[in-house]
């Protein structure tokens, strides 16, 4: 394989990928040496990846190229590879939810949707960066570096997906898996200029992931296209007995709604709460052209409320947080990870106090707090209980608008990528990114983050559309539909347009 | 202001000038095949930290689902107790900090149980029945064990630190919460260990779990608190965790009622407070109050979903309830014609299975009641040891009597054959096979050891062919010896009163 | 809910020893200089949570998931240790738990 074929197969959709590796025009351990290669060449400076699995991932890549030269029959995606966000354990590889806590843990089991990317015989290339334990909205609040944007290596990637969509987006890999709390699989999409899909809560088993908020997380694709999300998105859904809020739902024909390309008569309803205000107008330029297109195209554009959206970031900001000071009780420095040892008094208590203390960052302490407060005796109606009550509003706001339209739509993030550093010291102005796709976390609905454009410094934007709960086909149907118009305008995959990373990114 | 600056109440004088009132939690460990929430088997002896899985040991990721049979077994408890079932109820978390809990926080119900408002009657040594009110019953997780190292004794106190086996983590338990027990006066601690040995009773009934006290099975947080007389106020009470026998949880409610009189007398308040009871001392010691103890931030466990009983499956489950031990008792009192003294020496021996079983197996059940609180209870005395870890089933105890019934063997014999059953020789008619124990009737045997006696014995002959007939007993004692205890009693006197002409 | 108490120093302190976590003073300064303003963004909720309304814990409503009682594959003992700080006879090593007085 010469550079030039190199060059060229990383830069395809996990799709064209598989079909290559069907065609017999590459191996998977020569497609997956290629991005082995790339991240070598350019995640020094991008930081998106905290492991790099070269030796297993290769070792699988050889399995199924042999399994594929003895006429097995094999996944559709079987020797395509893929990276993993690393708050979702793998068996033998280092897992660290980005934090410091739980530096050098290798976990002695899978979470169920790795050992479904391990069946189909997709080599892992390695543990994604992120936001600690998934708290933030840039991957800046990783204890072990920012991830950069690969548009523009001062900006951020998103969060706290950061990772993952840097490296789809910077051809590291073709695919990878995201999880979304609120937002952190579909802002990072946004930001960076690629596709990201929060499936319908329970769709995608969470057995194993490591939790933040465990009624609001989900996992999902991070790709560079629709079809690819499908794909993924197939590959990783599905009933799971380790998780009891896991759907038992089958899994729908996601890869063939994407290519159906089809939105004559789809009723896209635009929701009034999410533009204006906060919005940046370029951002907002592009959210407007797009559902031009999608008129153009036979779909219907509907104006709705969902009045109840604007009380979203607030019960957010409590159900998160409450949630997130349980999940993380078990880090004390007992079973595992980091302990660290007072010197005065080493009770259990103050080892416990002190490796926490030391182990975890400010945005994670802060929730934890947070989330105490919120919890805690004579608060709990106040807090926790009316967030909940909220969040029943905001479900009957989507099932009301899902009476008038089939999808809806908002710009995905308020702003194109922030400059790294921007609003660390800001927590407020860090929660706002979330303002839009908050609300499908509240109602467990599903949403889609495509490129809707280049906005403000020439950078990426996204647009969002979001779906009832279990319609999630919806989303792939609207969403490769506008894929296929904006790259006939722009002549190509937005992704194109992006600067050239050369050798150590530089 | 520490316990031992206070003086102990004699309790009689105690109770002559305060109402106790208790209450008690009683946790019961399920007999599940595996835990509350993951598939790790639910095993008393393994090695450390080998029953459990990502889940049970807390690991990050791992996610709980609800085991069905451990449900099932939470309503049948709850049937049992007389309690409604909840229609849909949920599982909280519990939080606090400590190392035995993998997760930092406790798997349980909160305001949600599963079952609530209920009652069960007690009946005590006299045969006074109490009614004990239930409040609710709950299902929840075991914690990990501890092993403190390092202190002289194993205990926390002075331990340089502990291993954690985490074995028992997620172990499915029911918590059964009475409301207060009043009106139990001088008797308090009777009532507090009959109502315990109760519901071990029903939980064994119900073969929800094997509910042995000593292996922790069952456990009792006991509740005591005073106050001036009937008609006033609840006093504040202190909680003495994890009492785990009969005797102690009766020592626990009398020590605790001769301390608070004494803090009261002395002026000083009760603190709400846990407390631990010691065996060695049989006293109680404070649980030092921790300032975070009472902020638990439950909050509705958001990885587990409802739990709501079709009122289909609850009625399934009532009619599948096994006749529950009270039923049990006034049917067994009925078949088996004993006094109620007996019947109470019965169950307080524990000896209640045991006999159903000799009666099931042939014997009478005078016979059978007859052997276990006899011998048997003597022998179990001897080897400090509970009747049912006597090496004798009950069969065999059916078997012994049948020899005897039969006139095989008479019943000194009985006795030393029982005593090679123990031995564990071999069944009761296999041994007096083997060693030729049977009773010897056969007159041409005795009929020669009846001669010999009246030639060596002239004088008693004299004595009988005289009048005295009941010297004939002289003459026998010599032929039980010759025939080492096995000459059949009976026809020996009769054919020595052939023999001599006599009549009786 | 309208006027919830600011969150001060102390307040800060107690939900740090509550959460088990040590902080400076710098980190308790900052927190509860942030606090109050976030709980006042967040606090909006108690406009609407009326009575009436229902509280939603889990987005997707399900009742009754249950696993049958069967024994699944286990760890073994040093799977379960291997990312203990500190082991000891099959067992995990934790400090002290009561300090001594
Ligand atoms: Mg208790
Ligand atoms: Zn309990």
């Amino acid at each position: 394989m010469t550079d030039a074929t190199q060059h060229d197969i990383i830069r395809t959709s996990a799709a064209a990928q598989a079909a290559a590796l069907v065609a017999g025009e590459i191996s998977s351990e020569e497609l997956t040496r290629a991005h082995l290669d790339r991240i070598t060449a350019v995640d020094d400076d991008l930081n998106a990846f905290l492991h790099v699995n070269t030796e297993e991932a290769l070792s699988t890549a050889r399995e199924v190229d042999s399994r594929r030269a003895a006429g097995e029959e094999l996944h559709g995606l079987a020797g395509v590879p893929i990276a993993v966000k690393d708050v979702v354990v793998t068996q033998g590889q280092p897992t660290t939810a980005g934090s410091r806590i739980l530096e050098g843990w290798i976990p002695p089991y899978d979470a169920t949707l790795v050992s479904a990317l391990r069946t189909a015989g997709l080599p892992i290339l390695g543990k994604t960066n992120m936001d600690e334990f998934a708290m933030g909205s840039s991957t800046e609040t990783s204890a072990y570096g920012p991830t950069r944007n690969p548009w523009d290596r001062d900006r951020i990637p998103g969060g706290s997906g950061g990772g993952s969509a840097a490296a789809v987006g910077a051809y590291e890999a073709p695919l990878a898996i995201g999880t979304d709390t609120g937002g952190s699989i579909r802002q990072p999409g946004a930001v960076t200029g690629t596709v990201g899909v929060k499936p319908t809560y329970g769709s995608v088993s969470r057995y194993g992931l490591i939790a933040m908020a465990s009624s609001l997380d989900q996992a999902g694709p991070v790709t560079r296209t629709v079809e690819d999300s499908a794909l993924l998105h197939e590959l990783i859904a599905g009933h799971d007995p380790h998780d009891s809020t896991s759907l038992t739902d089958p899994v729908g024909a996601f890869a063939a709604a994407a290519r159906s390309k089809d939105v004559k008569g789809l009723r896209v309803g635009v929701i009034e709460e999410l533009e204006g205000e906060g919005f940046a107008p370029e951002v907002q330029a592009r959210f407007t052209e797009s559902l031009e297109q999608l008129e153009r195209a036979g779909a219907e554009i509907v104006r709705v409320k969902c009045p109840n959206f604007r009380y979203a970031l607030g019960a957010y900001y409590l159900i998160m947080p409450s949630e997130a000071s349980s999940n993380l009780a078990k880090f004390d420095g007992m079973r595992f990870g980091l302990r660290v040892v007072p010197e005065d008094h080493p009770t259990a208590e103050n080892v416990m106090k002190a490796t926490r203390g030391a182990g975890f960052g400010d945005e994670v302490k802060r929730r934890i707090l947070l989330g105490t407060y919120a919890l805690s005796a004579g608060y709990f109606d106040a807090y926790y209980g009316s967030a909940q009550k909220v969040r029943t509003l905001v479900q009957r706001d989507f099932a009301a608008a899902f009476e008038q339209v089939d999808v809806l739509a908002s710009p995905t993030s308020p702003t194109v990528a922030f400059r790294l550093g921007e609003k660390v010291d800001d927590p407020m102005a860090m929660y706002m990114n979330d303002i839009a796709t908050i609300p499908a976390n509240l109602a467990g609905t599903p949403g889609i983050s495509i490129p809707s454009g280049l906005a403000e410094d020439g950078l990426p934007a996204g647009i969002q559309f979001l779906a009832p709960a279990r319609a999630d086909e919806r989303l792939y149907r609207v969403g490769g539909a506008l894929e296929a118009l904006l790259e006939d305008s722009w002549g190509g995959p937005l992704l194109a347009k992006a600067p050239e990373l050369m050798n150590g990114a530089k | 202001m520490t316990a031992s600056t206070i003086d102990l109440v004699d309790y009689d004088e105690a109770i002559s000038r305060f109402d106790p009132v208790l209450g008690i939690e009683v946790h019961v460990e399920l007999g599940t095949a595996t835990k509350m929430f993951d598939g790790a088997p639910n095993i008393f002896a393994a090695e450390p930290n080998t029953a459990i899985t990502p889940t049970s040991l807390g690991l990050p990721g791992a996610l709980p689902v609800v085991n069905h049979k451990a449900v099932e077994f939470a309503i049948k408890i709850g049937l049992a107790l007389n309690c409604s079932i909840a229609e849909t109820c949920r599982f909280s978390r519990k939080q606090y900090f400590y190392p035995d809990l993998t997760k930092n926080f406790q798997t349980s119900q909160y305001d949600e149980p599963i079952a609530y408002e209920g009652w069960v009657d007690v009946e005590l040594e006299d045969g006074e029945i109490i009614r004990v009110e239930i409040e609710r019953a709950h299902m929840e997780e075991d914690a990990g064990k501890n092993t403190h190292v390092g202190g002289s004794t194993g205990r926390i106190h002075g331990a340089t630190h502990s291993q954690v086996d985490y074995n028992r983590a997620g172990v499915p338990l029911v918590e059964i919460v009475t409301k207060p027990i009043p009106n139990t006066k001088g008797r308090a601690p009777e009532v507090a260990a009959a109502y315990v040995r109760t519901l071990r009773d029903i939980f064994r009934a119900l073969e929800i779990s094997e509910a042995k006290m000593e292996r922790g099975n069952v456990r009792a947080d006991i509740n005591v608190s005073l106050r001036a007389n009937p008609e006033a106020e609840l006093g504040t009470r202190t909680e003495t965790k994890n009492v785990n026998s009969f005797r102690s949880i009766e020592r626990t409610v009398r020590y605790e009622i001769s301390r608070q009189a004494g803090v009261l007398d002395a002026g000083q308040k009760i603190i709400q407070e846990t407390r631990h009871f010691h065996e060695d001392t049989g006293g109680t010691s404070s649980g030092r109050p921790k300032s975070d103890a009472e902020d638990y931030r439950y909050f509705p466990e958001p990885d587990l979903v409802p739990v709501a009983p079709s009122r289909e499956w609850v009625e399934e489950i009532r009619t599948s309830l096994p006749e529950l031990p009270a039923a049990r008792r006034r049917r067994l009192l009925g078949d088996w014609g004993f006094t109620d003294l007996e019947m109470r020496d019965v169950i307080n021996a524990d000896a209640l299975d045991l006999i159903e079983s000799t009666v099931a197996a042939g014997a009478s059940a005078q016979s059978a009641r007859k052997w276990w609180m006899g011998e048997l209870a003597r022998v179990a005395r001897e080897q400090e040891s509970e009747l049912h870890e006597l090496a004798v089933t009950p069969a065999q105890i059916a078997e012994l009597q049948g020899l005897v019934d039969g006139k095989k063997i008479n019943d000194k014999i009985a006795k030393q054959v029982l005593t090679k059953v123990l031995a564990g020789e071999g069944d009761p008619a296999a041994i007096v096979e083997k060693e030729g124990l049977a009773v010897v009737s056969d007159d041409s045997v005795l009929t020669g050891a009846v001669d010999q006696a009246i030639a060596d014995n002239p004088d008693v002959v004299a004595k009988i062919q005289g009048g005295k007939v009941q010297a004939i007993g002289a003459l026998i004692g010599p032929i039980m010896k010759a025939t080492r205890g096995q000459a059949d009693a009976g026809r020996v006197r009769e054919i020595i009163m052939e023999k001599l002409g006599v009549t009786g | 809910m309208s006027h919830m108490p600011s969150i001060g120093r102390d307040d800060v302190a107690r939900l740090a020893d509550l959460a088990r976590i040590q902080l400076t003073d710098e980190e308790i300064d900052r927190f509860a200089g942030e606090f109050d303003s976030i709980m006042d963004a967040v606090a909006s909720v108690s406009e609407v949570a009326t009575e009436d309304v229902p509280a939603t814990s889990h987005p997707i409503a399900m009742t009754n998931v249950f696993r049958e009682d069967v024994v699944e594959t286990t760890l073994t003992q040093e799977q379960a240790l291997a990312g203990a700080p500190e082991a000891q006879d099959g067992r995990f090593a934790v400090p002290q738990i009561l300090g001594e007085e």
